[in-house]
This record gives C-alpha cells, structure tokens and sequence, in this order.
C-alpha cells in the first residue's frame, strides 16, 4: 500500500501517511484515477521542508466514500515528470506547485501561472507583464477584458481570440484577488481570526467555506460537534444555495436581457438572504459557523417564521420560472450554448454543478457525507447535455429540493445544548482533510500541525480552482456576444480561486 | 402577456418607501453603543479579530469591526450593537464610537468638498473597483440597486467605465496585483471626482490589514471622501451614506 485511506473530517497522524519516492508515487496516483471516473484529486499541493518540498496528493473515491493520501519528498531542482502529462485534472495542482516552489516538470503541457502568489518563487514574473497565449494571423483579432469588469463584480483577465463574431480560445488569467490567505491562516494565532478569515475566502460562499474550517479544527481537536450544531450548519448551507441560486437565475435573465426574470429572481433572494439575517445578523451568514459552538440557536419561533418565508417564496419562485422555462426566446438562448461534453469535465476534473450538468455524478453530500447529510440521503440532480441550458435547469431544481430538506430539517427543530466541551488545542503531527459541498462544488480544506500541534500548513480549494477551465472551453465556437450568459450560468469565483 | 401581468401582481409592492428611514429585520449588527461599566478592558480588547477595539477608555473603530458580535456576546453589559445602519461618514475619526455615545453617525458637512454636492446633489454615477474584495460588498453594491432599495430612485448608478463617471468606489483591502488596476482606473475618471470605500477590508485592510499581499500605497496618496462601514455592508448603509454625502447642505 503506498497511500492510506481515510473518511472525509478523519485526522491521522502525518507519520500514517505512506511516503514512497516520485516515480511510485507518480505511478500510484496515475493508476488511481486512469480509468475510474468515480475517482479524482480533490487536492494535491506541496510545503517547505528544508531544502525539500513534501508532495501530498489527495484522490476522493466516489464509490468507497473514501479519500486516499499518499506523499513523497522531492528536492527544488529535480526535474520531474509531469502527471498532466498523462492525466489532464492533475494541470493545475501542477501549476501551483511549480508556481510556489519552483518545481520544474519537463513535460507539463503549459506551466502558465496560477496567482501569482505574494510568495511565489520566482518574483521577477508579475501579472502586469504575463505573456498571453496568441496566434499569429490575420484573419484573427483579440479582444482583452478585464481585470475590472463594466458590472460590480470581482477582477480577472480573460482575453479572447476571435474569428469575427466567433471565439476560438478563451484565456483566463487570475490573481488579482490574492490576499495571502493561506499564510494568514498560519500567522493568525487566534481561532476567531482564523474563523474570520475562512468566512472571507469567498463572500457568497462564508458558510460553505466556514463549515470546512469548522470541521477541520474540530476534527483536529478530536471534537465531536453535537446534532444542534451539524443542523445549523446544514441548514444555512442550503439556504445559502438557495440564496445564490436564486440570484444566478436572475443574472442569467439579465444577460439574456429578460427584465422580468431579472426582477422576480432578484427580488427572490432578499427573503431568503433577510432570513439568514434574522436568524444570524448578516445577510451573507458572516459570523454564523464558528467551530465547536453556535452563537445563533436555531430556535423553534425562527423555524415557524422561515416556514413563513418559504410559503410565500415558492408560489413566486415557480411562476416565474415556469415562465422562464416555458419561453422560446429565453430557450434558444440557453440551449446548446456554452456546451462542455461528459469527457472534457472527466478529463480537467470538474467538480459540483460544473461536472453534474455533464452527467458527471459529483456531490460530497451523497459520496463524502458531513454534517447530516447521511441522514438526509442527498440525491444528486444530474443533467447530461453540458449547456446553459442545463446549469439554469440544475439551479431551479436544487432550489426546490433544498426547500424540500429544509422543510424536512425544521419540521424537529433540536434542543440547543448549552453545555458544551471546551474545544482544547489541536493535536499535535497531524493531517486533516475535509470535504464540503457548497453551491458551486467541492471545497476541501486541509490542515497539518507541528510537533506542538500548532496549524503548520493550511491549503484551501475552492471548487473554481477545477471549474474556471471549463468556463474557457465551454465558449468555444460560441459567439463572443454569448460569453456573459455562459460566464453567469458558471459563476465561478475570484476570491475563493485567487486566496 | 397575461401570465406576464400575473408575475407583475404577484410580486406586489417590493420597494422600501423610504430607505432612510425603514427599519431591518431580525437582529442586525449595526452602530454598537458602549456603556460605562467596569469590565476588563485587557481581555476585551484581546478578543477582537481585528483590533478594532482599543482601551483606556474603550472604543470601537467601526472601520476595523467586522461586526462579528463577540464582543458583544461576551462582554453584554459593556457593549450592544444597535440596528442603526446609518455608519458612513467622510470623516474617518467619525468611525471610532466612545463609551457612552449614542448618535447616528454622519458626514462633517464643513468637511465635504464644496463641489462634490454642487456637482453630484443630483445625480452620481460611480465606476466600482473590487480590489481584493471576497465578492460580499461586491453582493451588497448590487443590491442596493436591486427593485428593493432602488438606489437609481435617487440619480446613483453604477457604470460600466471609468469615463462615465464621477468617482470610483473601492471595495477590498487593494492587493498588491490589483494596485495598478486602481490607479489607471482612478487616472481615468474625469475631474471632479470621488473616492468611496466600501467594507472594512477598504476602510482598514479588515482581517488582511498586515498581509504581505496586500499594498495600500493609493490610499496613502489620496482622501477618501466617503467611508462605509460593514462587512459586507448593508445596502441601507450604502444608500444612506452616499445621499449623506452628496446630498446634505451645510
């Protein structure tokens, strides 16, 4: 056995995770995933030791409900073969890792930078001078956008290559975002600070993101979060994908210039965003998950007033979009628009609803359960043709299955235990992974500790860090006036990318 | 076209009368207001995630808070936030609460720039930058133009180029990848012009404050004419703040 197998918010000890040298640990991960599409990495990064950089490749099995660790140490100038080479999802782990330690592979397909981290190890490339892709010829133009946006969103490059009307190739370069969050993890000694911190790797994703910190310190604390608090957590996640849903919907409407649409959709996800408020004081659920306690009480009188809020939100929720999806003009924008096949989602390793609009079957919820998603038994809503058409259509129909769980959930609202365990200090050689299943996909956190059992290294992905190339391949032959509908129905995030 | 009327009635009435004067729902974090009592300042001040919370005598920078609450939480005697969302000034002193007050925050009209109400009392068009920001503030500025509050009822919009605009609003605490960005885009504006941050991580660097990756230098070079508060903040207190500034006489 050259790796160990471990369930999702499982510590082990970093010692227990088997170290074999690059050539077998290259062959053990490319034997892993070749052929098992119910496989893929969920995370694979590097750290410092000494003059070494230690690998730790992390691949989810679908089916065991597994994830499997394995490492090897590798020294700054080797020249190393390249797992993209042979397996395409590994590209961008690859890429961060060179981009961080100056690991050189001699036959990665594109060692195009990733972030350009704070820290990175070659300083004298900066994101003003990146050479973008290009092709020489007349016939074609290019068109450059960003890194600000003309709406209120957040900054990234893309710069298109066009023939006329039609993209060839779209190239995203990210970045502009970086902030240093990784590092601050360690820097910042107070577990308040770091919970901040995970609330603000990606503002619409705060309780995905603070659930993964939750779990991963907690389960580095060897604490058992009780039933009360795996509720709240569950069910301001899934108020959170209603909420964020719901105003995609609206902002796929207004890219196809669909006013109505726009407005109801819009208008839709103020009550389920003043919910949260009600419930926690902030619109965005910021300061609602904090690890081993729940300031917040889900109490039975916010169970009848969400109730409330629901009766009146669906009635409106299903007019409009019955409307929508019954509208010719809206269809022949989102259908065949903005395709990604089955096997080009397989090959980059797309996660959540990227990969589910491919007939792709990827959901922590129902291969990695947390929380109380075993007792819920999550059914994933798969579409299978890849288009715009099928993100909206995913949207809708996880809005209503999630009203359906929390309608379900708040039907037996848990007593709060006011007694709690004190959360004591993390232990100490130690390696933790967890998995959560936020509206865009797959967010898995890790997190290694000293020999004092003090957080040595803290690695965050968002589930965009997959996703935003298939956003490039998706617009393909697409007209570039397709573009913002395609974009929107992804809705991909910078900051969550960048950290 | 009937079926289209129906969706019309059934949203009914959506936008807030008046956003000035509504009052939110459920329990908002909003001004807090200190008492006098006694408490140990020491763990107090330790508690914050952002030291926006200073002793000897207590105060609160509200463009450091992040409005997390524990403070709040663990010292209720000492500390309450109140739902007032009105927390925007162009005075950045005007940010920092003291134990025993108790007023809306507002901007310092003998401080304002005489041209920005001349100019801009009636209409403001605004180029937003996100700087860093996590996509929060980013939520909430598109909000405050959503059928609800309605910002646009006013003559503030949102525009899509630095050229057609009269100031730029900054969310984030400005990384270092984006500083450039900032200042073409600031460059770009036509005089006259102003400067809005929006969030503590614009106000202060929030959580980010002393992150190497993060670079402040634009805001050492210019004033900022509007600070608003919140993490994200609330779109009253965007609405509220921007009319704060452009439309109060002296």
């Amino acid at each position: 056995m050259n790796y160990i197998s471990i369930k999702n918010n499982q510590t082990i000890l970093l010692s227990d995770i088997p170290e074999s040298n690059y050539e077998s640990f290259f062959d053990k991960n490319s034997e892993l995933i070749s052929g098992h599409p119910e496989r893929h990495c969920v995370n694979y990064f590097g750290y410092k030791v000494g003059n070494n950089v230690k690998l730790i490749s992390c691949i989810a099995d679908d089916i065991t409900h597994t994830i499997l660790v394995s490492t090897c140490l590798v020294h700054k100038d080797h020249q190393l073969e390249s797992l993209s080479n042979k397996l395409f999802c590994f590209e961008k782990f690859e890429r961060e890792i060179h981009e961080n330690f100056g690991i050189n592979y001699i036959d990665h397909p594109w060692l195009k930078p990733v972030r350009y981290a704070h820290n990175r190890d070659d300083q004298s490339q900066t994101i003003a001078n990146y050479p973008f892709f290009s092709i020489d010829s007349e016939e074609l133009h290019e068109v450059g956008v960003g890194p600000i946006h003309a709406g209120i969103i957040e900054p990234g490059h893309f710069r298109f290559i066009c023939n006329g009307e039609q993209i060839l190739h779209l190239e995203i370069q990210l970045g502009y975002q970086h902030r240093g969050i990784e590092q601050l993890f360690i820097e910042k000694k107070k577990l308040l600070q770091r919970a901040t911190l995970a609330e603000n790797i990606a503002g619409d994703t705060a309780v995905g993101h603070s659930i993964a910190f939750a779990h991963v310190w907690e389960s580095l604390c060897g604490y058992q979060a009780g039933y009360d608090l795996e509720f709240a957590r569950t069910l301001a996640l899934e108020l959170e994908r209603i909420a964020v849903h719901v105003g995609d919907l609206s902002g796929a409407c207004t890219d196809i210039a669909y006013q109505l649409g726009s407005s109801v959709f819009g208008r839709l996800r103020t009550p389920i965003i003043n919910f949260l408020q009600e419930w926690g004081g902030n619109r965005l659920s910021k300061g609602l998950i904090r690890p081993g306690r729940n300031q917040f009480p889900f109490t039975p009188a916010l169970a009848e007033r969400l109730n409330r809020v629901l009766d009146l939100f669906e009635p409106d929720f299903n007019e409009m979009a019955e409307k929508l999806f019954s509208l010719s003009s809206a269809l022949s924008r989102f259908e065949r628009t903005g395709l990604v096949s089955n096997s080009d989602a397989l090959t980059i390793g797309a996660v959540g609803l990227t990969a589910r609009m491919t007939n792709l079957n990827r959901d922590v919820r129902a291969s990695h359960p947390f929380s109380l998603y075993t007792e819920i038994k999550h059914e994933p809503i798969v579409k299978r043709h890849g288009d715009v058409y099928s993100r909206v259509q995913i949207r809708k129909k996880e809005v209503e299955q999630s009203i359906q769980y929390i309608r379900r959930l708040i039907a037996n609202v848990p007593v709060h235990s006011e007694e709690r365990e004190v959360l004591e200090t993390p232990k100490p050689n130690s390696f933790t992974l967890s998995l959560v299943e936020g509206w865009r996909g797959e967010i898995c956190h890790c997190a290694l500790t000293d020999k004092n059992g003090n957080l040595m290294i803290y690695k965050i992905k968002d589930p965009s860090f997959h996703n935003w190339l298939a956003l490039a391949l998706s617009v393909r032959n697409n007209e570039i006036s397709d573009f913002p509908i395609s974009n929107k129905s992804f809705d991909l995030s910078y900051s969550g990318h960048d950290l | 076209m009937l079926e289209n009327l129906k969706i019309l009635f059934h949203q009914g009435k959506q936008y807030i009368p008046d956003p000035t004067t509504v009052e939110v729902p459920g329990i908002f974090r909003g001004r807090p207001i200190i008492s006098l009592e006694e408490v140990n300042e020491n763990q107090l001040v330790e508690l914050c995630p952002t030291n926006a919370i200073s002793a000897n005598p207590i105060k609160i920078d509200l463009g450091k808070c992040t409005f997390c609450g524990e403070c709040a939480m663990c010292f209720p005697q000492k500390i309450i936030f109140t739902k007032d969302y009105k927390l925007s000034s162009n005075d950045r002193n005007r940010l920092i609460i003291g134990a025993g007050e108790n007023k809306s925050i507002e901007v310092n009209p003998d401080t304002v720039r005489k041209e920005i109400h001349r100019t801009f009392g009636g209409s403001l068009k605004l180029r937003h930058i996100s700087a860093g920001g996590d996509g929060s503030c980013e939520w909430e500025l598109g909000a405050a133009n959503n059928v609800q509050f309605d910002m646009s009822r006013y003559g503030i919009d949102f525009v899509a180029s630095p050229r057609h605009a009269d100031g730029i609003v900054i969310s984030g605490p400005i990384t270092k990848n984006m500083a450039e960005a900032v200042q073409i885009c600031y460059d770009a504006t036509p005089e006259p012009k102003i400067i809005v941050l929006v969030g503590t991580d614009a106000i202060s660097g929030g959580i980010f404050a002393d992150s190497p990756a993060i670079d402040r230098s634009f805001l050492e070079e210019y004033q900022a004419d509007l600070y608003i508060p919140g993490n994200p903040a609330h779109p009253l207190t965007i609405v509220n703040g921007l009319l704060d500034l452009t439309r109060k006489l002296k």
